[in-house]
């Protein structure tokens, strides 16, 4: 629980620092960390990735197995998001089962893919109504030093960008599975930031410094629809603070310029 | 996939215009035992509220030396979907407790009453969309009437897009076949936003009218809290000390 | 002369978050304010008195104030205290030395020869702050522990109707039901009466306040229930 006692010392010297648009680690308040992307980290994975924001490390790994579709898109694919908070990533973490924390991560990481329609799930179906490819998307945080939430969710989707989906046979109602690979179908790109609000400022990209001080967190992500159109298709807010509408949508607006500058970064062909 | 969710004159599925509230019905203290509690029949979304405490935390190492810890907990119960939901508590369910503790909080005086919980329990007996919302704004009823010191009420409606329109209070049907939903949730007399989500395709255009149109929701749903708090406490503000 | 606007009436029925006036005030029970505004914490009723701006609460537990006699349950024993649970958000410390005129011995004595859990007593709140429990002694005239009579709980909110202006509806309990009564702050009261029967009454004409504490000519009619039910 001593984890959770905000160190007001702290909270006072970010805030006033951000008066002259400064942050403790020499950034601008909208100023992301540095990102690093690597891909195919796991040959056994069909696809996988690590991301660096800073010092904040994840990886993110794909797998494609045959499963049964949800009874109501019995002609859809399946994707499935899981998030663990591996204890060597912070001292706060446990082991155990997902907390409502991992579980929100997954789920907000989960929503900006699906909502963007990244994977195209119609093209997983092999036989309708019984079987269908499942995408599991398992995140691991490995170094929690503050905003997982983008980091998760451009390793998961630098993971799906570059994975590749074995090729099946169907015959009468058996499916056989090639020693063979085709690329994944994927349409629009979702890319997620997020913002923390600490007392009437808006820090993007917030370390775990700012986390633990912070009102609340907005993340918001985006994507080009087929018109290359950007959308906004997937929002969180989470802590226990408020934001007022003008901050909320100021933070929205930001958001958006900071998710251009993050998709340029993606794994080359990609957009 | 096809079925139209809005007819040719502008109505829904449940004759609704675009910025209409379906009939919600609060009601206050309908529990004997918890200290603070609230029904809600919001279309055919029905969900009752109970809330206990402040009370001495346990298990004692949850306790916080500054402040009262809240728990929030939302379920549904396994009748109240079409097909039985697994009582067991669902990811979804999970997250939406966090959500849902996180819209709540803020609102609270918590540093009144360092080392307690107030545990809150939102259980969903009907869910027709808009399930958190509906939760979120009867717990503020049942907080009310727990007597816990409390900076203003949270009202919280959802916006989703149809049909390729923007329509407030969203039911089961829109929300499944609908483009985007927004559940947002605020202090009314604060005018603070406690909680936003959003799934669905939005222009930043339509995510700006999304915002103000749950805005003027949610300024409804505080004015049938206000009715409600006020038909249930009348009586009592007549009393002669 | 600065403006002073008020936005209620006189007892009227306020909801947390209800802006109560804005001006030069201060702020008492159930009311916070940011800079010159004032808003209301709780569902209850506005008042303004000599500057200050009140709401009475109709809800909510009982909060621990130094100097009110309460009635406490004991629900855990330590070694040289017992923890009671009062009706408020922190249970109630009563440590030996403030029951007990000699100190407790521990080699030799249990706190719990002295005090079992489930037994019930009056005593007065000698010290709180919300950052500890609130401490109880009971080395005054009339507290102690509960030998005999009954214990009925009501609203800790209700307990001003209960003992009425300057005592009248108290007094008049009494003297009708020849019952010893004792309204602990925290909204438990103790009665003592010649017989379980007259106990009986006065816990049902106590309920009857409690339910109808909104009406008008209350004690008349409370008066008119004690006689019609005594036998």
């Amino acid at each position: 629980m001593t984890n959770q006692i905000i160190p007001s010392v702290k909270r006072r010297q970010i805030i006033e620092l951000a008066e002259s648009g400064k942050r403790m680690d020499g950034r601008s308040l909208t100023d992301l960390r540095k990102v690093e992307i690597k891909t195919n980290i796991v040959e056994k994975a069909e696809g996988s990735a690590t991301v660096k924001f800073g010092d904040t490390y994840v990886i993110a790994g794909v797998k494609f197995e045959i499963g049964e579709p949800f009874p109501d898109t019995p002609n859809e694919g399946v994707m499935s998001v899981s998030a663990e908070f591996v204890p060597l990533a912070s001292p706060g973490f446990e082991t155990g089962p997902p907390d409502e924390n991992a579980i929100e991560l997954a789920r907000v990481v989960d929503r900006g893919l699906r909502e963007s329609k990244l994977l195209d799930t119609s093209k997983l179906c092999l036989i309708p109504g019984k079987k269908v490819w499942i995408a599991w998307v398992d995140i691991f945080i490995l170094d929690h030093c503050g905003n997982l939430i983008d980091a998760s969710s451009l390793a998961s989707l630098c993971a799906l960008l570059t994975s590749k989906l074995p090729k099946a046979e169907v015959v009468g109602d058996e499916v056989k599975v090639l020693d063979e690979y085709v690329p994944v179908p994927l349409r629009a790109i979702p890319i997620n930031v997020t913002l923390a609000k600490i007392g009437d400022k808006l820090f993007v990209d917030p370390s775990l410094e700012e986390e633990e001080v912070m009102d609340c967190r907005l993340s918001v992500a985006f994507a080009l629809d087929d018109q290359k159109q950007e959308k906004i298709c997937a929002m969180q807010k989470g802590g226990v603070g408020t934001l007022s509408f003008e901050e909320l949508l100021r933070a929205v607006e930001i958001a958006k310029v900071k998710s251009q500058e993050l998709r340029k970064l993606l794994p080359s062909g990609e957009k | 996939m096809d079925k139209k969710l809005i007819t040719e004159d502008g109505r829904r599925l449940d004759g609704r215009r675009f910025d209409e509230l379906r009939p919600i019905k609060f009601q206050i203290g309908v529990l004997k035992n918890a200290d603070g509690s609230a029904y809600v029949e919001w279309g055919r979304t029905k969900i009752l509220v109970g809330v206990f405490g402040p009370r001495e935390s346990h298990p004692k190492h949850l306790a916080m030396p500054d402040r009262c810890l809240i728990r929030a907990r939302y379920h549904m119960a396994p009748f109240s979907v079409e097909e039985r939901k697994s009582p067991a508590p669902s990811r979804r369910e999970i997250e939406l407790s966090k959500v849902i503790r996180e819209a709540l909080e803020p609102a609270i005086f918590v540093e009144l009453f360092p080392r307690t919980t107030i545990d809150i329990f939102a259980e969903v007996l009907q869910a027709d969309g808009s399930t958190r919302c509906a939760a979120i704004s009867t717990a503020a009823l049942a907080l009310a009437d727990a007597g816990i010191p409390m900076r203003d009420l949270v009202s919280s409606v959802a916006v989703a897009k149809v049909d390729g329109s923007l329509v407030l209070d969203v039911m089961d049907a829109e929300d499944k076949l609908g483009d985007s939903d927004m559940p947002l949730a605020m202090m009314p007399s604060k005018n603070l936003v406690t909680l936003i989500q959003m799934d669905g395709l939005l222009t930043h255009e339509e995510f700006v009218k999304s915002v103000e149109l749950a805005k003027k929701g949610c300024m409804e749903v505080y004015a049938k809290q206000k009715e409600a708090l006020d038909s249930h406490f009348r009586i009592a503000s007549k009393e002669e000390v | 002369m600065f403006k002073i606007p008020i936005n209620f009436g006189t007892r009227q029925l306020v909801v947390p978050g209800f802006l109560l006036a804005e001006g030069k005030y201060e702020a008492g029970p159930n009311v916070y304010n940011e800079g010159d505004k004032f808003y209301s914490t709780v569902i209850g009723l506005a008042e303004l008195r000599n500057n200050v701006v009140t709401v009475i609460p109709l809800r909510g537990c009982y909060i621990p104030s130094v100097g009110d006699v309460v009635i406490g349950k004991v629900v855990d024993v330590i070694t040289t205290a017992w923890m009671l649970d009062i009706r408020s958000p922190w249970l109630g410390v009563l440590f030996a030395k403030e029951h007990l005129s000699k100190p407790l011995n521990v080699m030799k004595e249990d706190a719990r020869d002295y005090l079992d859990i489930g037994e019930m007593i009056i005593a007065k709140i000698i010290s709180f702050d919300r950052t500890k429990n609130p401490a109880l002694t009971t080395k005054e005239q009339g507290l102690g522990k509960i030998q005999r009579g009954t214990v009925i709980e009501v609203d800790p909110t209700r307990v001003p109707r209960i003992i009425g202006k300057k005592g009248s509806m108290i007094s008049m309990l009494k003297k009708d039901s020849g019952c010893q009564i004792y309204v602990g702050q925290n909204g438990r009261i103790w009665i003592s009466g010649k017989n379980r029967e007259d106990e009986a009454l006065v816990a049902g004409a106590i309920k009857k306040i409690e339910a109808e504490a909104h009406t008008t000519g209350l004690t008349d009619r409370i008066h008119e229930y004690l006689i019609k039910n005594r036998m």
